[in-house]
C-alpha cells in the first residue's frame, strides 16, 4: 500500500495514526482553554494513551489525570479501551466526593480560585 | 409478546428533554397523564441560595447533551425493568438557573402509587450517578463546580489522590467539597 499523506480535511495525515474527537467538559474545559480537541494517536491505542497524550498536551490537566472519568461513543469506559479513527471520546471531570462522609477530620472544604 | 410490545411503546414515549429556558412542569406532567394511571409522582430539584454559609449568586449547568438523553432513556429502561409503570417524563434545564427555580423536573404515572412514587425517587438517584450534566456554583467571590456523591461511588474511578493541594506557580489551587 502506498503510505501517501491524506490531506482531506479532518484525516489523520499519516496512516498508521487515528484521530479522536476529544470532547472536554465543565473544569477540564476550563483547564484546557477549549470544549473540543482533535488528538492523532497510534493505531493500537487506547483510551487511556488518549488521557496521557491529552495531558502531554495539556500539562494544566494533570491535576485530574487520576481521577479523570472517560467516555468512548457515549459509552462510560471503565478499562482501558482500544480507539478507532473517528471515534468521540467525552472528558467527564472528576467528582468531589462527599468528603464528611468518607474521610472524616481529614476533609477539607476550602473555596476554589477556579477562574472563567 | 403483545406486553413486550406495550412496554416498547411506553417506554418510547418517554418524554427526556434537555431545555434552555425556564422547565414548563405542567408539560411533562400531561406528559405522563394517563387514563389507566391512577397516580403521578413528581420529583423537582431547585436551586438553593447558599453554601457553606456563602451566598450563591447562581449556579450554572451543563451538559454533554447526547450522552446526557442516552443516559436517560438507559435509566427509565432500568425504572420500567423494576416497576410496572405508565409514562415519565424528565426535563433538566442547562445555563443559568437562579435561586430556587427548578433545574431538573421528573414526572412518573402508574395504576397504583407505590411504583410511581418509588420509580421517582429511583430516577432521581440514577441521574444524579449517571447522567453527565455538571453544576456550577457562583458565588460573590469565586465558582466551583460541584457535583455528586453517588457519581463517583458509581464510577469508582475517582482516587483519594484528586484531592492533594498543591501549590503551582505561587497559586494555591483548592477544591471545594460538597455536601
Amino acid at each position: 500500500m502506498e503510505n501517501e499523506n491524506c490531506k482531506q480535511t479532518g484525516a489523520p495525515v499519516d496512516e498508521n495514526k487515528v484521530r479522536v474527537k476529544v470532547l472536554l467538559f465543565a473544569r477540564a474545559r476550563e483547564l484546557v482553554g477549549g470544549s473540543e480537541v482533535d488528538l492523532d494517536v497510534k493505531e493500537g491505542a487506547t483510551t487511556a494513551d488518549c488521557v496521557a497524550e491529552l495531558t502531554n498536551r495539556f500539562g494544566a490537566l494533570e491535576v485530574m489525570r487520576d481521577s479523570i472519568v472517560v467516555a468512548l461513543n457515549f459509552d462510560y469506559v471503565t478499562e482501558p479501551v482500544k480507539v478507532k479513527d473517528g471515534d468521540e471520546l467525552a472528558i467527564i471531570p472528576p467528582i468531589s466526593v462527599n468528603k464528611s462522609q468518607t474521610l472524616g477530620s481529614r476533609e477539607k472544604c476550602i473555596g476554589s480560585k477556579l477562574k472563567l | 409478546m403483545e406486553g413486550q410490545t406495550v412496554e416498547k411503546m411506553k417506554a418510547e414515549a418517554d418524554v427526556l428533554e434537555i431545555v434552555d429556558t425556564k422547565i414548563d412542569m405542567a408539560k411533562y406532567v400531561d406528559a405522563v397523564r394517563d387514563p389507566g394511571a391512577g397516580a403521578i409522582s413528581t420529583f423537582i430539584g431547585t436551586t438553593r441560595n447558599t453554601f457553606q454559609n456563602k451566598e450563591v449568586v447562581e449556579l450554572q449547568y451543563e451538559a454533554y447533551k447526547p450522552m446526557a438523553i442516552l443516559e436517560l432513556k438507559k435509566i427509565c429502561a432500568s425504572a420500567r425493568s423494576r416497576w410496572s409503570l405508565v409514562g415519565i417524563a424528565i426535563a433538566h434545564r442547562l445555563g443559568t438557573v437562579p435561586t430556587s427555580e427548578e433545574s431538573v423536573f421528573i414526572a412518573v404515572s402508574s395504576v397504583h402509587r407505590k411504583e410511581s412514587l418509588d420509580a421517582c425517587q429511583f430516577l432521581i438517584d440514577e441521574l444524579k450517578a449517571r447522567v453527565p450534566i455538571w453544576k456550577k456554583e457562583v458565588y460573590s467571590n469565586g465558582e466551583v463546580w460541584k457535583e455528586n456523591v453517588e457519581f463517583v461511588q458509581r464510577t469508582q474511578v475517582c482516587k483519594e489522590e484528586f484531592y492533594q493541594i498543591y501549590d503551582a506557580e505561587s497559586k494555591l489551587r483548592n477544591w471545594q467539597f460538597s455536601i
